[in-house]
């Protein structure tokens, strides 16, 4: 691998609670290459997101280090390296979904057309143009998500961290929003990293290049599954055997982590 | 579809439907209540100075309604000015309290309190104060009884964005003036509003209530004790009803400030 734009070395997480520390993380060691998908599967508990929220200095490991783009990830955060995109939309719902889209944008003093310009091209690649003028409460989840997707695109990070982005969308929404983001991901230039926080098996394989399998109590990294299914990927990709397989495979690797 | 055509296409006939049925049953209910007033006056015989007829009441306002309005819109301008005191100073130590959480601990419940105890019982301290025919004590008393709910209720607002909005602002290394104005102060602002709506029927309470203490002649409270005091009845309730147009008008202006200021809310 190069040099890694995202790399753990021998990271821990300790929290303090009542009843004495939880280890949320334990010597968890991860390499993330540049443009690479990278999906974090495993039972809650599992510290998946806490490793995500790390690389995004929402958090601070309690032993270890992580680097984002060789630097800390403090200062990552402050050079704007990366977006993130919750499990809730998170949408300011006094602004329109086109100013929700202008948000980062704004507050780094990017000049107002060249806001609204990049807001309204962001919109029509996730399939909102028509919906620029609209409050957010006039959408639906799935077009939420969509907005928060292309909020956390409006500034070109080079990393996209995702938090479940689509646990609370029903399934059929779900597998769009999953080619969606292929989508957009291989549309963007240059392509983001993305770290992609799920519960959903299926999910995972289809959208990762790299399955990340943790393991709870302490939170570790279990195994890290490749997955060699050829991109563009589509919806006959889920039908493939090999998809199959590879889905059964973090199955079982999960199992046994229990 | 474009969003403006769902837009009116769910909220267009809801509105106007919405409107006609929110409208007519307070209306109704009010016309039959003033019929049922006017014909108890009649029918049982009540004399004048217990409890004249509504039609004598809008008579005697129509009298020397230049009168009435003019020493109403003094007492609203006392009410005014102390609620925009008592608000502008309630939100802004409620920013304050965001800003340095150990002064919101101190400061919070004691307002929370404040806000529950008949602050109007301080109207004769104030005249001692402030001088009781002045309007400064007027707007003293309006300016206090604003100030505790304003505050409760901003402070709550400042500090309602949830953790991944809060989160979403760090991620952009927002600097807290940013979190402020573009998080915290719109998210507030709902909050602000109800407690607006409350302070203006607070505010003209307050002020007619001080006027009952002392006042210069030209002033609604005034006007209504006196008049009370000689047993002029209809005089009296003629003030009475101009309070209450006044205040009525203060909560309508209230709500169309409300909706420029969030058009977002329009719907919801």
């Amino acid at each position: 691998m190069d040099t890694p734009i995202i790399e753990f070395d021998r990271v821990s997480k300790i929290y303090s609670s009542g009843g004495g520390p939880i280890t949320a993380l334990h010597d968890v060691s991860l390499r993330i290459a540049a443009g690479e998908f990278v999906a974090l599967i495993g039972p809650s508990g599992c510290g998946k997101s806490t490793l995500m929220r790390l690389i995004g200095d929402l958090e601070q490991p309690s032993g270890g280090s992580v680097r984002v783009k060789s630097k800390t990830p403090e200062q990552a955060r402050r050079d704007r390296d990366y977006g993130i995109v919750f499990q809730a939309p998170v949408l300011y719902d006094w602004r329109t979904v086109s100013r929700n889209v202008e948000l980062p944008l704004e507050i780094m003093g990017r000049p107002k057309e060249q806001r609204r310009e990049r807001a309204l091209s962001l919109l029509r690649l996730v399939g909102l143009g028509d919906f620029a003028d609209a409050y957010p409460h006039q959408l639906s989840g799935g077009m939420q998500q969509r907005a928060a997707i292309a909020r956390a695109l409006s500034f070109e990070p080079s990393i996209l961290l995702m938090d479940e982005p689509f646990g609370a969308l029903d399934e059929i929404t779900r597998e769009r929003m999953q080619l969606e983001l292929l989508n957009i991901w291989s549309g963007a230039n240059p392509r983001p990293t993305v770290i992609f926080v799920t519960h959903s098996i299926p999910e995972a394989v289809f959208l990762a290049d790299r399955v990340v399998v943790m393991s709870p109590r302490p939170g570790r990294v279990q195994r890290v599954i490749p997955v060699d299914l050829s991109r563009p990927r589509t919806y006959e990709t889920r039908e493939d055997p090999r998809f199959f397989a590879l889905v059964t495979e973090v199955r079982e690797c999960l199992r046994t982590a229990e | 579809m474009r969003a403006t055509t769902i837009r009116q296409q769910i909220s267009t006939p809801a509105r106007v439907g919405g409107w006609l049925r929110a409208f007519w049953p307070p209306l109704l209910t009010f016309l039959l209540v003033i019929g049922l007033w006017e014909a108890a006056v009649r029918g049982l015989s009540i004399p004048l100075y217990l409890l004249p007829a509504p039609s004598q009441i809008v008579a005697t306002f129509m009298e020397r309604p230049g009168y009435l309005l003019r020493i109403g819109l003094a007492t609203l301008s006392n009410a005014l000015a102390g609620c925009a005191i008592g608000c502008t100073l309630g939100a802004l130590v409620a920013a304050l309290c965001v800003r340095w959480p150990i002064a919101a601990d101190g400061i919070v419940p004691l307002a929370v309190a404040a806000s529950a105890v008949p602050i109007i019982a301080l109207a004769p301290l104030m005249g001692i104060w402030l001088g009781s025919i002045s309007p400064a004590s007027k707007i003293g008393v309006v300016a206090v009884m604003t100030f505790f709910p304003t505050l409760v209720s901003v402070y709550r607002g400042l500090i309602s964005p949830r953790a991944d909005a809060l989160l979403l602002m760090r991620s952009y290394a927002a600097p807290p003036r940013d979190v402020f104005t573009r998080l915290r102060a719109p998210a507030a602002l709902p909050f602000f509003f109800s407690a607006l709506r409350v302070c203006t029927t607070l505010s003209m309470i307050g002020a007619v209530v001080a006027e009952f203490f002392g006042g210069p002649q030209n002033a609604l409270g005034v006007y209504i004790k006196t008049q009370a005091g000689i047993l002029r009845t209809r005089e009296a309730w003629s003030a009475i009803l101009v309070a209450c147009l006044l205040g009525l008008a203060f909560y309508l202006l209230v709500l169309v400030a409300e909706r420029i200021a969030m058009p977002w809310r329009k719907e919801q």
